[in-house]
């Protein structure tokens, strides 16, 4: 009774204030002010020296990257969605959004829902400038959604059907239902050693550095930058 | 996003809305704004569906995040199977680097990726290196500096923006320069830039219509004349009569109508009669010959109608037909009891006479075609008056139910005072007599208002749109005669600078035969273009044979040894030189030897730099004398008459009083003849010219060297 009255007190002073605002004319305008104090927000990156020292990219490659970034994002931060759509614009006939979500999530380190231009520039140390080491570590990190320090299957599966997600419907040959499910299957027997059923880091980095053609892969994107 | 988002697109649209309060004329708003809001986001998603999106591949931002998506590729390698392919390679892959866009003095610098984003338009291509400057490494364009601001912004920002203080063709033109499409305008601009676009486009084609409707056409058939006489009464004096007869017919039958019903007096013995009734074969007899003529001219445009078909089916001409039937119809009736009723009624129509007026008046015209494009703002009116009046019957209806002998017996009934409230008529025949029928009544009153004056600004804001627009072609119509004239007097200034400039370069190209290097270039001082234009007249005249000879009879004496093109129009050629002598130009034309005297002495007596005033009349003889036998002389195979002769005599000798110096003048004369300076021009007249040889020895050779430069 006491919450209902307290609901009914809250709303009587809402109508209230309606009713005034009402007579003095400022009904609409409260919604405006508070949407443009949200949007103030701004993030800045440490400085051009630290991002040096702490990535294998020149200064000169950094602001390079730094201008894109703020270009498309004025307000330093990358979120979720922006990143969804950024990520889209290049795979227009899938859906790319499965395969940004995971993304995001590994380049989110610290898991605060946007990536902000450290995080951005650290990922891309790695994946155009790390090691071998590295790289395969990232991955690893990639796909183990959960990050508990194992993949298994159903993260796997994940995986697999965000990256065929990503074709879009319009393909030859027409994408079959178990095939995603085929090629985890055939990914696991290749990674998972001892056949426990999930993959640890220490196994995935072992069988990557068997396969020549992972190896070999790795390298494509020497020179991006 | 570069690519513009979607989801952006409905708080565009968003209206603020205010929740229901409770009350019927709230409630009321409340809807109306939902329909309101409605309909603008149905419009701009229309007017959008219609553009391409961004008619770049892939728009600016999104280009600099691909290292991004490549480096995240890795992802997929150890899920790969098959082996990747072979990365592209970077091969001019050079350091990002400035560069310097010189527009018109304007540096703007940017970066080279940034130009490189959109690489179908002119910046980003290798088209930019056509403007590269060597000397000071930058590219310049000389071009408007304010509108490369917005292009600029275009490659920096991927938005497209007009800017509203430039002029629409300019931009149009500037964006074509730099290979852009006018459809990547963003949104924030672009209904901005189709209105002005449509206005421009309204504007060039009164233009056109009305430059259309100008020109005579050379032959028209019959039936195309009178159409025209029909549609533009001042074409021809005909027509403005027919204009005025139909119009004064007219305004007869609708005052006969208006006064047949007026009461008449009274006849002994009878009561009051209308005067139709009273005088009837009178009125009879002026409807007779309203009609006559009203059909007449119907037929009559039925007849001159280009499209019979489309006219038909014209308002005007549904008019015409509305008009005049009843009277046939009556006429076919008998006058049967059954059908008089009838006939009273279709006696009614007769009053669409009253329509014929608007191909009169513009104003009429105006109104009804601003009505006809309010029509959708008009029928918001009357749907929204609808419902309200719907809406307030029944309440009112209901609320006075109780009353006592109320006049609101029924819904319908309470229609006409719904009506009458709204309008704010308020005749007093139903009133409420309740409380409650009171209170809602003047609430029915203040939202009455309201909905009506809502439309109301949007039907003005038109009609004032048409109204100026009217205004303005027709004082664009009235000005066209002058700018017309104006450019015409350009034209032939242009084409007499040519002429007479051709002349100067015959004569110059004589004195560099006589060796004269210090001579000056005589008359005006010709730019080097137009110098090159001159030369490039005199080629083609050359090629063809031909010769311009819009005034220069001198010039074209001299094609006659191969064609005869020289038999100018006299008038024409009057009329050319009375509107050159109109120009502040140095060297007119000579006049036309034919009995205008006047004329020579304007042009004469404007040369008057000399002070010898020479005797006009003495003048045409002894010319024609002399030049005739020169000229037979000088000008071999000339089937001439002396009259053309003699006018290019005329034309030099005119031309002697422009040369200060003394040698030229004499080669002048002795191309065609008289060997005097131009001072002792009296005296050369009355010596007897020599043959061909004047009193310089070096003439004749010269004369002869002339000839031949001088034949065309």
């Amino acid at each position: 009774m006491s919450s209902c009255s307290k609901r009914c007190k809250l709303g009587f002073v809402k109508f209230a204030q309606t009713i005034f605002k009402l007579i003095t004319g400022t009904l609409s305008k409260d919604k405006i002010e508070d949407e443009l104090e949200m949007t103030m927000v701004c993030y800045r990156p440490e400085g051009l020296e630290q991002l040096e020292a702490q990535t294998n990219f020149t200064k000169r490659e950094l602001q390079v990257l730094y201008r894109g970034f703020k270009n498309e994002c004025p307000s330093g931060a990358v979120n979720e969605e922006t990143f969804k759509q950024i990520y889209a614009q290049f795979f227009p006939h899938g859906d790319a959004s499965m395969y940004a979500h995971y993304l995001f999530h590994a380049f989110d380190t610290t898991q605060t829902g946007s990536v902000k231009f450290e995080d951005f520039v650290t990922a891309l140390s790695i994946l155009l400038r790390g090691t071998v080491h590295e790289k395969l570590r990232w991955t690893f990190n990639l796909y183990d959604i959960n990050k508990d320090g194992y993949i298994n299957k159903e993260e796997m599966m994940d995986i697999v059907k965000a990256i065929y997600d990503m074709m879009g419907k319009y393909t030859y040959p027409v994408l079959k239902e178990d095939t995603p499910r085929q090629h985890v299957d055939v990914f696991f027997q290749k990674m998972d050693k001892n056949k426990d059923g999930i993959v640890t880091l220490d196994e995935f980095l072992e069988s990557c550095q068997e396969d020549d053609n992972i190896m070999r892969s790795l390298q494509l994107f020497q020179n991006v930058m | 996003m570069a690519l513009g988002t979607e989801e952006g697109e409905d708080s565009r649209n968003h209206l603020p809305v205010i929740s229901p309060l409770g009350t019927a004329s709230d409630t009321f708003l409340w809807w109306f704004q939902g329909v309101a809001e409605l309909t603008p986001s149905w419009c701009a998603e229309w007017l959008r569906s219609g553009r391409p999106r961004a008619g770049v591949t892939m728009a600016a931002g999104v280009a600099a995040w691909l290292p991004f998506a490549r480096a995240a590729a890795i992802g997929w390698m150890p899920v790969a199977n098959c082996p990747m392919p072979l990365a592209p390679a970077d091969k001019n892959k050079r350091q990002d680097e400035l560069i310097v866009l010189n527009v018109s003095g304007r540096r703007f610098q940017t970066w080279r990726t940034t130009l490189e984003r959109y690489p179908d338009t002119l910046l980003g291509s290798t088209e930019k290196e056509f403007f590269f400057n060597e000397d000071t490494k930058e590219y310049f364009f000389d071009r408007d500096p304010e509108v490369f601001r917005c292009v600029l912004n275009f490659y920096r920002t991927g938005k497209l923006h007009y800017p509203r203080y430039e002029c629409i063709s300019a931009y149009d033109d500037e964006l074509a320069f730099y290979g852009i499409l006018p459809e990547i305008i963003g949104d924030c601009c672009y209904e901005e830039y189709k209105d002005r676009k449509r206005e421009n486009a309204e504007r060039l084609m009164d233009d056109n219509d009305s430059e259309n409707n100008q020109e005579s056409m050379p032959s028209l058939s019959f039936r195309q004349t009178m159409w025209r006489a029909f549609e533009n009464p001042h074409t021809s004096t005909l027509a403005l009569v027919f204009y005025y007869v139909t119009g004064f017919f007219i305004a007869v039958s609708v005052i006969t109508n208006v006064v047949e019903t007026v009461p008449c007096g009274t006849v002994p013995g009878s009561k009051e009669l209308p005067c139709g009734e009273r005088y009837s074969v009178a009125f009879f007899c002026l409807d007779t010959a309203c009609v006559m003529i009203f059909t007449v001219e119907y037929l009559l445009r039925l007849f001159a109608a280009p499209s019979r078909y489309r006219f038909i089916r014209s308002v005007m001409s549904i008019i015409d037909v509305v008009a005049i039937m009843p009277y046939y119809i009556g006429l076919v009736m008998t006058n049967n009891e059954d059908v008089s009723g009838a006939f009273v009624t279709l006696r009614v129509f007769r009053v669409f006479r009253i329509f014929k007026f608007s191909r009169h008046s513009q104003g009429l015209r105006i109104l009804g075609y601003t009505l006809k494009s309010c029509a959708s703002e008009l029928g918001f009116l009357l749907f929204s008056l609808t419902m309200a009046i719907i809406i307030f019957a029944t309440v009112m209806f209901y609320a006075e139910k109780g009353s006592s002998a109320s006049k609101f017996t029924s819904i319908p009934a309470s229609f006409w005072y719904t009506i009458v409230t709204m309008t704010t008529l308020g005749y007093g025949d139903m009133v409420p007599k309740t409380i409650a029928g009171k209170i809602f009544g003047s609430i029915c009153s203040l939202s009455g208002v309201l909905v009506i004056a809502l439309p109301v600004p949007v039907i003005v804001s038109n009609f004032s749109r048409i109204y100026h627009q009217n205004q303005r072609a027709d004082k664009r119509r009235a000005q066209k005669k002058a700018r017309l004239a104006r450019i015409r007097v350009a034209k032939t200034g242009s084409s007499n600078a040519y002429l007479h400039s051709k002349r100067n370069g015959l004569l110059n190209e004589a004195l560099e035969l006589m060796g004269t290097p210090e001579e000056e270039h005589m008359g005006k001082t010709a730019s080097l273009i137009e110098s090159q234009h001159h030369h490039l007249l005199h080629c083609l005249e050359k090629t063809t044979g031909l010769s311009y000879l819009v005034d220069d009879p001198l010039l074209s004496v001299r094609t006659s040894t191969i064609k005869n093109h020289e038999f100018i129009d006299e008038q024409m050629f009057e009329q050319n030189c009375m509107e050159s002598s109109m120009q502040n130009y140095p060297s007119t034309r000579s006049p036309s030897l034919s009995s205008h005297p006047g004329l020579t002495t304007t042009c004469c007596s404007r040369r008057s730099k000399k002070t010898t005033h020479l005797p006009n009349s003495n003048l045409p003889a002894t010319r024609l004398r002399s030049m005739q036998e020169l000229s037979t002389i000088h000008i071999q195979g000339s089937e001439q008459p002396s009259l053309t002769t003699s006018r290019s005599s005329l034309n030099l000798k005119a031309d002697d009083g422009l040369r200060p110096n003394c040698k030229t003048s004499q080669i002048t004369t002795a191309i065609i003849s008289i060997p005097t300076p131009p001072a002792l021009t009296p005296e050369g007249e009355s010596r007897p010219p020599p043959a061909s040889p004047g009193p310089n020895t070096n003439i004749p050779s010269i004369a002869s060297n002339v000839v031949k430069v001088s034949a065309l």
